[in-house]
This record gives C-alpha cells, structure tokens and sequence, in this order.
C-alpha cells in the first residue's frame, strides 16, 4: 500500500482541448478532454497471434500487483511478464515522453496522465475484441471523464477524497470540507490538509463550488485565500502520514484518500463531505511503442480476472472497477473497511481529476503561496 | 596497476614521462566521477535555465529567458531569503554551542578525546531520516515530552510544526559538521601561544579575542559552512519538523522537479542556489588565505 501515496500527483501534463474548454471549467464534469489527438491510428492486430513468441513488459508501482503475476502470467499465457517498477506518476511520464523506445508494453498511470500520453500520440487504443473480460466493468468504468469508453486506457483501482477523523476527538462528525478549513474549537490544531496542489485546492475550491479542474485566476485566487484562512488551524500538511497521525492521536481529522483511511481501526471513520469530491482512477495503458501488442492486450484481460482483480481490493484496500471481483471481496473485510462499500454510483459523483497542461503551474503557484505563507 | 602502466614504458627514462601516467592513474577515478557525476549533470542543469517546460513536463528546446522572470516573483525571493534567514539562525547557534564544545574537547585528555569525538560523530551511525522521526515523536501532542510534562501539571505544548522546530532540527543535524572542524583547529592551536599571551599581562578573555580566535577563525569559517550549505538547501526538515507549513528553498526546486514536473524552472531555481553557495565558498577560500 506504500506505493500509493505517489500514484496521484499533480498531473502536469497536457490537455489538448481549445479555449472553449479552459473557459467550461467551472460546474460538474468538465468537457471530455480525451478529445481525438495523435491516436487516430491503430494497429491491426491479429487475435490469433502465437503470444509464446511474445513477452511483455509492464511498469508499475511497487507492490500494485500479485507477487506471483509472472508465473500465472507464463502459465496462462505462455507469456513472459518482465515486471518494472516506477515510484511516481511523474517519473514514469519522464522515462515515456523522453522520445526514445523504453520496451515497456504496459504501463500503470493514473488517468489524467493516461490522457496526456493520449494526446502526446504515445498510446495504442485499446483493442475492445482482444480483451473480452472488460465486460467484467462496472458500467460506470466507462463513464471516466478523461477516457470516456475506454479508448485508450482500462481503469486498474479507483477511489476519492474524503475526511478521516476520530469519532472519540470530534464532537461532531464532520460532513462538510468547511469542517477541515474551519475546524470547531476541539479539532483546532489538530486538522491535516494535503501537501499535492490538486488535493490541497480540493477542500477550498469544493466549499466555493468551483470544479476540482479550474483554471480560472479568480477561483483560484478565492480559493488561495480560503487555503490562508485555514492555515493557522491546521497541524500541518501531510500526504503520507495522516493515517498515523490519526491512530496517535496527533491528529483528529485528515483529508485522506479512501483507501489511506485506517478505517479499521475502533475510532475511525471516513466520510465524503456534502460538497462533493473528486474520482480518481489508476488505469493501464498499451504504449504505442510495444511490439507485442497482442500479450499486452492479453496481459489486461488476465488482469481483468475476477480473481486477479479482486486481489487489489483485498490486499491494498482499493476499489476496482470491476463488478465480479468487488463481489468476491471478503465481506468481513469490506465491513471493517467501509470505504470499500462505496458503490460505482457514489464514486461517479465525484469529479474526475482531468490534466491541465500548461495551467497546471497555476496550482504549483497556488501550493508555493499557501505554504511560504507565514 | 599503476606500475604495470610504468614497466610498459620500456626504455624511456624514468623521469618526467613515466611519472605522468602514474599520476594520471591516481588522478583518473576521482577526476573521471567528477567529471561523469559532478560537471556533466551541472552543465545540463545550467543549459536547462534557459528552456521552457513542455504541455507534458519535458523539456522544450527554446531559449527563453523567462524562469529567470519567474525568479524575480517576490513569492520566489521571499522563499530563498526566508531560507537564507533560517540557515543563517542555525549556523549562528550551531557555532555558539559548538565552540565551547569543541574547545573543552581539545583540553581533553588524550583518551577522552578519542571517546568525545566519536561521540560527536555517533548520530551519523543512524538513518537521518529516522533521527529527524525522532524528533516528532519526542514533541508531538501526544508524544512523550508532553506526556512528560503533563504528568507533572504543565502542557501540553505545541513545540512542532513551525520554524522554531525547523532550526531545531538544522542544528540538531548538523552541529556535528561544526565541532570537527573546529576541533581541528582549536587542537592543532600552540598552547605556547596562549602562555605567552598571559606572560605578557592579558587577561583569558583578551587572549581569546586576541590570540585564540583569530588564529582558529579558519575553523570557525569552514564549520559555518558546513552547517550553513546543507541547511540552506535542506528540504527534509522543513516538511517533517516544519509540518509543510513553510518551505525552504529545497523544497522549491524539489517541487518544481518532482511535482509540477517543471525541470527548467526548476533548473533555475537551483542555480539560485548554487550561486549563493558558490559566493560563501569564494569567501571562504579568501579569508582561508588571509589566516
């Protein structure tokens, strides 16, 4: 579970889509930014391709997927499954837009930097018929806002961002992000936000109303000052710790990721505040690049294995997006682990954190200014 | 392999042409890391400056001159002087309680020396991430000086997440880098010299000003560097005692390289770095020949 606390940082990446889009950005899901880029071209592939001539690359975070993946993978397959790692979204973005041919087959990125790979011509589109276990998908799976239909990516795990807290430390529990910018006299000092500008701003621009991907100056400005105000009240800021803070007692409410939340623990609860939040999606993607494109399919569509899925949820705690395996899911676990009771429904209203290329820098910029703030 | 290179150079006379090789052979390796690890990533890190961060994070190969616009934001100068500001705390206060220190380790007898300095050097033996974790949680809310002390009616306090903590932890880091050099210079200090200085009527405190200072104010240079270079550019400690609630300079270029994946401003923003500590070192070196 270490792994993930890298999986979703900014995404710096790009977003083709004009200025129709940037001006959009306010209010609910914003336009579908996987609009048609480079990708146009697919490879045709052969269904009865001999995959034991092929072997398959894939890159991704430390301890994501079954230690026994290779061997299941050469004995189903007849394929051999060359396991990289990658620590961050944003070190895996550099080794594939760095020009030259990396080997990797498949990688795992989270969706907004999928979309920038997208655009970046780097991607093969996913090849529908290769990989029959897709139907094992939540219908909601398709509805992703930076990859609607899965062009050009399969969603891996899923999840939001909520409050995490001490039922014992709060009076109240909290159900709204003005609870964590404003926290009520017990919690004072005793409150975590995000470090990762997207997830810093998220709190603010939530209880504003303004979308999770704006790119409006004002908003961010407005949003800025919210960050300022709730400074003084904060512990500190934490994207990797929170969990523990909590279970010492450092800390009485976190803005936490649902599977960060030591929801098993007696005092623990996680909760979606009223004013929304955000979904996010760690997918797999073909790169444009593989020259065993036929095992890479493959490889997904064994991933897709209600059983080989179903282990991300039961050993780090993810959701995945997948129907039958969330149905083989202990239940004993997911009754200790709430947030992995969240339906395909609840996490849809989220909004899906898209890319916002160039405009990215603008919540860099925000980050810097709450943080320098003395 | 040095001599195999010097027997090979048959009948040349063992001057000036077989010593070259040899000392290129013992030059080589440092030389070769220096230049592989130390030039060739600096001269990237200069070119990058004057780049621009591509829609997808890379680098686009068009000079401009605007990450050093950027520079010039006053958020960026309020970071880099906030961080000269806080270094600058913990050199001085490293330097105050380490030259007692050091000097009451150089008056030692020669076995308690040895015992003093390993003693010093002793916290290097741990991972510093661990030591800095430490920290937290001795002086966290719940953490066990505050336990401590409500036990005894008081507290709790938020010791903390705030700069008080950060220069804290730079000093706690890196006081050992000030008391060795300083006990070099205190120890290799004549004890003559100070005899004389009494014989001739001046008081301890006038032969310290007069006679011990001045001739250890090499020391006292090079350990304020030592503790000045890594705190300026320290990141660790600002995010895990500071609680993010400020940043230093290190966390900016950090940020800019591994978050906002934005390698030229980055770039920069640690030749910024690299400028102010190139001016201590030059300062150094003069005063080093000035002594």
């Amino acid at each position: 579970m270490s792994r993930s606390r890298y999986t979703r940082r900014l995404p710096a990446a790009a977003l083709a889509a004009g200025l129709a889009l940037a001006v959009s950005a306010c209010g609910g899901e914003a336009a579908d930014p996987a609009a048609p880029a480079a990708s146009a071209s697919s490879a045709q592939l052969n269904p009865n391709a001999d995959l034991s001539k092929q072997s398959v690359t894939i890159s991704v975070w430390d301890g994501y997927t079954p230690k026994e993946l290779p061997q299941e993978i050469k004995e189903k397959l007849k394929v051999d499954l060359k396991v990289t790692l990658h620590a961050t979204n944003e070190e895996i973005m550099a080794k594939l837009t760095a020009g030259a041919d990396t080997g990797l087959d498949v990688a795992f990125v989270s969706g907004q930097y999928a979309q920038a790979l997208n655009e970046a011509g780097l991607l093969e589109p996913i090849h529908p018929e290769l990989i029959p276990n897709l139907a094992n998908l939540y219908p909601e799976a398709k509805e992703l806002s930076y990859d609607k239909g899965n062009t050009f990516s399969v969603p891996y795990t899923w999840g939001t961002t909520g409050i995490c807290y001490r039922t014992d430390l709060v009076k109240t529990p909290p159900t709204s992000w003005n609870d964590i910018l404003n926290p009520p006299a017990e919690a004072k000092k005793k409150v975590t936000m995000m470090t990762t500008e997207r997830w810093l701003a998220l709190p603010a621009l939530k209880v504003l109303g303004y979308s999770v991907n704006t790119r409006s100056d004002e908003e961010l400005a407005k949003a800025k000052e919210k960050l300022l105000e709730a400074k003084p009240n904060l512990l500190a800021y934490d994207d990797t710790t929170f969990g523990a803070r909590l279970t010492k007692g450092e800390a009485a409410m976190v803005v936490a990721w649902d599977g960060w939340c030591p929801t098993s623990e007696e005092n623990v609860k996680f909760v979606i505040p009223k004013e929304g939040s955000d979904l996010w999606v760690d997918t797999m993607v073909v790169l444009k690049s593989s020259k065993n494109k036929e095992a890479a399919h493959a490889f997904i569509n064994h991933i897709l294995d209600p059983k080989v899925h179903g282990w991300a949820a039961s050993n780090i705690l993810y959701k995945v997006p997948n129907k039958a395996a969330m149905d083989i899911v202990d239940a004993d676990l997911k009754a200790k682990n709430t947030p992995l009771q969240m339906t395909p429904a609840d996490l849809l209203q989220g909004e899906s954190i898209i890319d916002l290329g160039e405009d990215s820098v603008k919540f860099t910029k925000l980050a810097t200014e709450v943080a320098a703030q003395q | 392999m040095t001599r195999s290179t010097v027997s090979g150079a048959t009948a040349a006379p063992r001057s000036r042409r077989s010593r070259a090789p040899g000392r290129l052979a013992f030059l080589g390796p440092g030389l070769a890391y220096l230049i592989v690890l130390l030039l060739v990533p600096l001269a990237l890190l200069l070119s990058y400056t004057v780049f621009r961060r591509g829609r997808f994070g890379g680098v686009v190969y068009e000079v401009t001159g605007e990450n050093f616009t950027r520079l010039l934001d006053p958020l960026y100068l309020g970071v880099i002087a906030s961080s000269l500001k806080l270094a600058t705390i913990a050199t001085v206060i490293a330097l105050l309680v380490g030259y007692p220190t050091a000097y009451l380790i150089a008056q030692l007898p020669r076995k308690w020396k040895t015992v003093a300095l390993v003693a010093i050097v002793l916290p290097f033996w741990t991972n510093f991430l661990v030591r800095i974790y430490a920290w937290i949680v001795l002086l966290s809310g719940p953490g066990l000086v505050n336990s401590t002390l409500e036990g005894l009616g008081l507290g709790p306090f938020e010791f903390l997440y705030n700069q008080g903590t950060i220069v804290t932890g730079l000093v706690y880091s890196y006081l050992p880098l000030m008391v060795l050099p300083l006990y070099a210079a205190i120890e290799r200090l004549d004890p003559q010299l100070r005899e004389a200085s009494a014989n001739l009527g001046a008081r301890p405190a006038r032969t310290f000003v007069s006679v011990t200072l001045p001739l250890t104010l090499p020391g006292v240079v090079t350990g304020c560097l030592f503790v000045f270079v890594p705190s300026f550019g320290n990141f660790i400690i600002p995010e895990l005692l500071g609680g993010g609630r400020s940043i230093m300079v290190g966390n900016l270029v950090r940020d800019q390289f591994l978050k906002a994946r934005d390698w030229p401003f980055g770039s920069t923003l640690a030749l910024a770095l690299l400028a102010v500590l190139v001016v201590l070192l030059l300062l150094q070196a003069w005063s080093a020949r000035r002594a």
